[in-house]
C-alpha cells in the first residue's frame, strides 16, 4: 500500500468506525474504539504530512479519474490541518474518558459515534480535492457536532445546539449556493478544474457572486465577528470534551476551507482583486480580535471567556490572511496549529476544574489554586502561551505575525496585536488572581487535586505548547510550506 | 585567573534553575529545603567566576541550543558587560541567601519553597540575559525574570500585596511586549539578524528615521530601567519582603534593565550610530529629568524602603545617561556604576530589612538612635550610603566619576551639572538616616541595649558593605574588564 492509497483512511477509519461504535454497549468499548480510530487516523495523516512535503498527492475514489470521480487532493496545506485535527482528537481522547462518563453517563456509544462522525466529517473536508464533497463533510461534521453539542448537561445547551443549527445551516447553504454557481459557470466541481476554468469567467458577475456566497458562508463557520453569535454559546454549553474539540479544530477547519477556496480555487489576485477582500477581512478580524478581547474580559463564566478569547483569536489568524502574503499567510496556518494547542490546554484544565468543582464560573475559582495546583499551574501556563510570551508557542505566532504585519508596512497593526495580547494579559489574570490570591467562599465545597488520569493529558498539552515554542520545526516548517503551497495557487502546483 | 572551571555559558544559566527545581521538590522537608537554597548560589558562583578566563583571552565562541526561527535561535555567549552584571548577581546571591532564610525566618513567612524557587529563578534568568548573544534570548529570559518575580512581590497575598503586584506585572509586560517586543521583530525584519555585535547591527540596515523610533521603542520597552513615566513598578515592588527588593529590585531586576539599555546601546545601535540619532537626545534629557525627579520624591519619602527605591530609579537613570551619552568613557561609567550601585543598594536595603526585624521601625523618622541599639547596621548603612553617594573610599566614587567625565567628553554641560545636583540630592536623602541614628538620643522608653538583628542578617550586610570598599580597590580590573567589550 502506498502512502497515497493509504491517506484517505485518516478519514475512512473514523468513518467507519462511528457506524460500528454506535451499536457498542457499555462505557469503555465506545471509547476504546474511538480512542484507537483517532489514533490510527493521527498516525496515516503524519504519514501523509511527510509524503506531502516533496509534492501534492492525488487519490481517486473507486478508480474514478477525475474530474469525474471524487479526488483526494493533498498538498502541505491540507495535510497540514488534517495531521493538526487527528493529532488533537487523539491526544484528547485519554483525558475525555473520566470527563464524558461524568457528564454523558447514559448512551456513550451513539454520543463517540457521532463525536467520530464530526471528527470524520472535519478529516474529509480537509482532505478532499472536490468542492461538492467539502459541502457534503460539512453538512455531516455540522449535523454530528449540533448533537454533540445539544449533549451537554445544561438544559441551555439545547438553545445553544439549535442556534448553531440555525446559523450553521445558514453557512452551509451560502457555501452550497457558492458552489452551485461555480458548477453552473464551469461545469466541474473538481478544484483543479474549477482553478483552471475560472480565469476566463473571472468577469462574470455570477462568478464574483459565488465567491461573496463562500467568503461570507465560511464566515459563519468561522465565527468571524460579526458572525460569531453561535461560537460562545455552543462551547459554553457543549460536554467539556466536545467544547475542547471544537475550540481546538472546528474553525481552523473552516478557516481552511476558506483559504482553499480564496487562494486555490479562486487565484488571491482574482479574490483579492474582484472583491475588497483584503480590506473587508481585516477590518472583521480587527474588530474580531478587539471586541472578543474585550468581551472575553468581562466574562464570568470562564468558558465563555475562553470562547471569546476564540473569537479573537479567529481575529489573528485571518488578519494573517488578509495581509496576502506568504509570511502572513504561514502566520495565520502557524496560529492555526499553535491556537489549537494553548485552546485545548485551556479547555481541558478547564474540564478538569468543571470535574473537580461541578462549576467553571469565576467565583468557583477562589483559592483553587492551593487545592488544585497542578490543574491551575497548566491553566496558567497554557494562558502565558495565549498571551504569547516566550518561550511558548504563542510568542512564535505573535512573532509571526508581527513580522507579517511589519513586512507588509502595516506597522500600525503591530499596535494594535500588542494591545490586544495585553488584554488577554487581563483576562487570564482574573483568573489566576482569583485562583491564587483570593479565599474560597465559606460555603466552598471541599476540593482537591484532579486523578492523574485528567492531570497527566493536560500537561502533555501545556508541555506541547513549550516545546512547540522552542523546536518549532515541525509547526513552522509545515505553516511555510502550507502557505506557500497556498500561495503557488493550484494546490502545489502543476500536477 | 583559571580558578574555577569553564562551564558552557548555558550550563551556567542553567544552575539555578535546578537548583529551584530542587527546591520546589523539597516543600514538605524544610531542612532539605534549606539546605538547596544554601547550596544552589555557590556552583553558580564558581560557574560565572570560570568565565572570566576565556573574556581575558578573548575566546568568544556563542553556543546555540536550539534554533528557534531560520537563523535565529537561542545562543549564548559571554561578552564582557554581561561577565560583570553576572558577577554581581552570582556575587550578591551567595550573600543574599542568608540573609534571605534568616529574615523570612525571623518574620515567620511561609510558603518559602514557592518563595526560593522564584528567587533562584529569577537569579537564572538574569544569568540568560547577561549571557544572551542575541536580542531574541535576551527577551525570552527577559520575560521569565518579570514573570517569575510576580510571586516575590505578591509574597503575603494581602490585598495591598496583590494591588503593588499588579502595577508591578503589568507595567514590566505593557512595556516589554508593546515596545520591546515590536521593536525586537522590528530589528529582525530590517537588520536580518538579532545578534549583539560591537559596533551595533542597525547602522547599515534602518534610516535615521526608524533608527530613532526604534530608539524610543527599546529604551521605553525596557521597564526594568524605570525611566519615567514607566518607573512606578519599582515603588510598587516594595510591598515584597525584604530580601525581594534587596537581591532583586537592587540588583538583579533593576540591573537587567539597565544592562539591556546598555547593551541595545552598545551591540544594537552602535555609539556611532546612537550619537546621530534624532531621539537620543529626547531620550537623554528623560533620563537626565527621571534622575533628577526621583531624588526629589525620595528626598520626601519618610518610608525608608520607598526612599530608597526611589533612590534606585535615580541611579538607574544615571545609567541610562551613561548609555545615551554615547562616548566609551560613559559607556565603561555606566558599566561600572551597576555593578558599584549594586553593591551599595543591597547593603543599603539590607539594612532597612535588619531595621525592621529588629525593631519594626520602617520610617526615618523613627529612627533616632538606632545607631546605639544597632551599630553594625547603621555603620554599614553609612558605607553603602557613601557608595550610592559616590564618595571614596567605596567604590561608587569611580563610576560616577567615569560618567561624569563621558559627560564632560561630549561636551553635555546640562548633564554635568545634573550629575553634580543629584550627587547632593543623594546626601540630602541618604545621610539623614545615618545622622539621627547616631547623633539623637533614642526615645523615651526604649531599651538601650544592643540589638541587632540575627546574625544571618548582620554578617552578610557587613560583606556587602566591606565588599563596596574593596570595589574602591578592585576598580581598575573592573575597569579592564568592561574596556575590553566597549573599545
Amino acid at each position: 500500500m502506498t502512502v497515497v492509497e493509504l491517506s484517505p483512511f485518516s478519514m475512512l477509519v473514523p468513518l467507519i468506525a462511528s457506524a460500528v461504535c454506535a451499536l457498542l454497549p457499555g462505557r469503555l468499548w465506545p471509547w476504546l474504539l474511538t480512542f484507537a480510530a483517532a489514533a490510527a487516523s493521527a498516525v496515516i495523516a503524519a504519514i501523509t504530512l511527510a509524503a506531502a512535503m516533496d509534492g501534492p498527492l492525488s487519490y481517486a475514489f473507486g478508480n474514478w479519474e477525475p474530474p469525474i470521480g471524487i479526488e483526494y487532493r493533498i498538498d502541505a496545506a491540507n495535510a497540514f490541518v488534517a495531521l493538526l485535527v487527528s493529532a488533537v482528537a487523539a491526544v484528547i481522547l485519554p483525558w475525555a474518558k473520566t470527563s464524558v462518563d461524568q457528564e454523558v453517563p447514559e448512551r456513550q456509544g451513539p454520543f463517540y459515534a457521532l463525536f467520530l462522525l464530526a471528527f470524520a466529517g472535519l478529516m474529509g473536508i480537509t482532505l478532499t480535492g472536490d468542492a461538492f464533497n467539502v459541502f457534503v463533510f460539512l453538512e455531516i461534521s455540522s449535523l454530528a457536532t449540533y448533537a454533540l453539542i445539544a449533549h451537554g448537561q445544561d438544559r441551555r445547551a439545547l438553545l445553544a445546539a439549535f442556534r448553531y443549527l440555525i446559523m450553521g445551516t445558514v453557512g452551509a447553504t451560502f457555501l452550497l449556493i457558492g458552489i452551485g454557481f461555480l458548477y453552473m459557470m464551469t461545469g466541474t466541481l473538481n478544484m483543479v478544474d474549477l482553478a483552471q476554468r475560472l480565469p476566463e469567467l473571472r468577469d462574470t458577475a455570477t462568478v464574483e457572486v459565488a465567491l461573496a456566497f463562500i467568503v461570507v458562508g465560511m464566515g459563519l463557520k468561522l465565527a468571524l465577528l460579526p458572525l460569531h453569535l453561535w461560537l460562545p454559546n455552543a462551547y459554553t454549553y457543549a460536554p467539556s470534551f466536545i467544547s475542547v474539540f471544537l475550540a481546538a479544530t472546528a474553525t481552523k477547519v473552516a478557516l481552511y476551507v476558506l483559504l482553499r477556496f480564496t487562494f486555490t480555487v479562486f487565484a488571491p489576485d482574482y479574490s483579492f482583486v474582484a472583491l475588497p477582500l483584503a480590506v473587508v477581512l481585516m477590518a472583521l478580524a480587527i474588530a474580531g480580535m478587539v471586541v472578543g478581547s474585550w468581551v472575553a474580559i468581562y466574562q464570568a463564566n470562564i468558558k465563555r471567556m475562553l470562547a471569546y478569547s476564540s473569537v479573537a483569536q479567529v481575529g489573528y489568524m485571518v488578519l494573517g490572511v488578509s495581509l496576502v502574503s506568504v509570511t502572513g499567510l504561514t502566520a495565520a496556518l502557524l496560529h492555526m496549529f499553535n491556537h489549537a494547542l494553548m485552546k485545548a490546554a485551556l479547555f481541558m484544565a478547564l474540564g478538569t476544574i468543571a470535574y473537580q468543582v461541578g462549576s467553571v464560573r469565576i467565583e468557583a475559582f477562589r483559592g483553587l489554586g492551593k487545592r488544585m495546583p497542578w490543574t491551575l499551574t497548566a491553566f496558567a501556563l497554557a494562558g502565558v502561551s495565549l498571551i504569547g510570551l516566550p518561550p511558548t508557542a504563542g510568542f512564535i505566532s505573535k512573532w509571526y505575525l508581527i513580522s507579517a504585519a511589519v513586512e507588509s508596512g502595516h506597522a500600525w497593526l503591530v499596535a494594535l496585536i500588542v494591545i490586544t495580547s495585553m488584554m488577554a494579559l487581563i483576562y487570564i489574570w482574573r483568573v489566576l488572581e482569583a485562583a491564587w490570591f483570593r479565599q474560597p467562599a465559606e460555603d466552598a465545597p471541599a476540593v482537591t487535586e484532579a486523578p492523574l488520569r485528567l492531570l497527566i493529558p493536560v500537561w502533555v498539552l501545556v508541555a506541547a505548547n513549550f516545546y512547540f515554542g522552542i523546536d518549532t520545526r515541525l509547526n513552522v516548517g509545515a505553516a511555510t510550506a502550507a502557505a506557500e503551497a497556498l500561495m503557488g495557487g493550484i494546490p502545489g502546483g502543476a500536477p | 585567573m583559571s580558578l574555577a572551571p569553564a562551564l558552557n555559558p548555558f550550563t551556567v544559566v542553567l544552575i539555578p534553575f535546578i537548583g529551584a527545581l530542587a527546591i520546589a521538590l523539597a516543600a514538605r522537608s524544610p531542612r532539605l529545603r534549606d539546605a538547596f537554597c544554601w547550596l544552589a548560589p555557590i556552583p553558580f558562583f564558581i560557574g560565572v567566576l570560570g568565565q572570566i578566563g576565556p573574556v581575558l583571552e578573548g575566546r568568544f565562541a556563542p553556543q546555540t541550543l536550539v534554533e528557534i526561527l531560520p537563523g535565529l535561535g537561542i545562543t549564548f555567549s559571554v561578552q564582557p558587560l554581561g561577565l560583570t552584571f553576572a558577577i554581581l548577581a552570582s556575587t550578591l546571591w551567595v550573600l543574599a541567601t542568608p540573609y534571605a532564610i534568616g529574615y523570612m525566618r525571623g518574620e515567620g513567612y511561609g510558603n518559602l519553597a514557592r518563595f526560593f524557587a522564584c528567587y533562584a529563578i529569577a537569579l537564572g534568568a538574569a544569568a540568560g540575559i547577561a549571557f544572551a548573544d542575541n536580542l531574541l534570548t535576551l527577551y525570552i529570559f527577559y520575560e521569565i525574570l518579570s514573570v517569575s518575580t510576580y510571586p516575590l512581590v505578591a509574597h503575603t497575598g494581602t490585598d495591598k500585596a496583590r494591588q503593588g503586584g499588579r502595577t508591578y506585572i503589568a507595567l514590566l509586560l505593557v512595556t516589554s511586549v508593546c515596545f520591546m517586543l515590536p521593536a525586537i521583530i522590528w530589528t529582525w525584519h530590517a537588520a536580518g539578524t538579532l545578534d549583539l555585535r560591537p559596533g551595533g547591527i542597525l547602522g547599515d540596515a534602518v534610516g535615521p528615521g526608524t533608527g530613532a523610533v526604534l530608539l524610543l521603542l527599546f529604551m521605553f520597552g525596557t521597564g526594568k530601567a524605570a525611566l519615567m513615566p514607566f518607573h512606578r513598578w519599582l515603588p510598587a515592588a516594595m510591598v515584597a519582603p525584604t530580601p525581594v527588593s534587596a537581591l532583586l529590585h537592587a540588583v538583579a531586576v533593576v540591573k537587567a534593565g539597565v544592562f539591556v539599555a546598555l547593551t541595545v546601546a552598545l551591540y544594537v545601535f552602535g555609539l556611532d550610530y546612537l550619537a546621530e540619532l534624532a531621539t537620543r537626545d529626547f531620550v537623554l534629557y528623560v533620563a537626565t529629568f527621571t534622575m533628577l525627579a526621583a531624588s526629589l520624591v525620595a528626598l520626601h519619602r519618610d518610608n525608608l524602603k520607598s526612599r530608597l527605591a526611589y533612590s534606585t530609579v535615580s541611579q538607574l537613570s544615571y545609567i541610562v545617561v551613561g548609555a545615551m551619552l554615547a562616548s566609551q568613557w560613559s559607556a565603561i561609567g555606566g558599566g561600572m556604576h551597576m555593578l558599584m550601585h549594586g553593591f551599595g543598594k543591597i547593603t543599603l536595603f539590607f539594612c532597612a530589612g535588619a531595621i525592621f526585624l529588629a525593631t519594626h521601625k520602617s520610617n526615618v523618622s523613627d529612627l533616632d538612635g538606632v545607631g546605639r541599639r544597632m551599630p553594625f547596621t547603621m555603620l554599614a548603612f553609612f558605607i553603602g550610603a557613601l557608595c550610592v553617594i559616590g564618595l571614596p573610599p567605596t567604590g561608587g566614587v569611580w563610576s560616577k566619576m567615569h560618567l561624569i567625565m563621558g559627560a564632560l567628553d561630549t561636551g553635555e554641560s546640562l548633564v554635568v551639572v545634573a550629575f553634580v545636583l543629584s550627587t547632593l540630592l543623594n546626601i540630602g536623602y541618604l545621610l539623614p538616616p545615618v545622622m539621627r541614628a547616631f547623633l539623637r538620643p533614642l526615645p523615651e522608653g526604649e531599651p538601650s541595649g544592643m540589638q541587632e538583628a540575627p546574625m544571618l542578617c548582620v554578617v552578610p550586610l557587613c560583606l556587602t558593605a566591606i565588599g563596596t570598599l574593596v570595589l574602591f580597590f578592585l576598580a581598575g580590573h573592573a575597569y579592564g574588564l568592561l574596556s575590553l567589550g566597549i573599545n
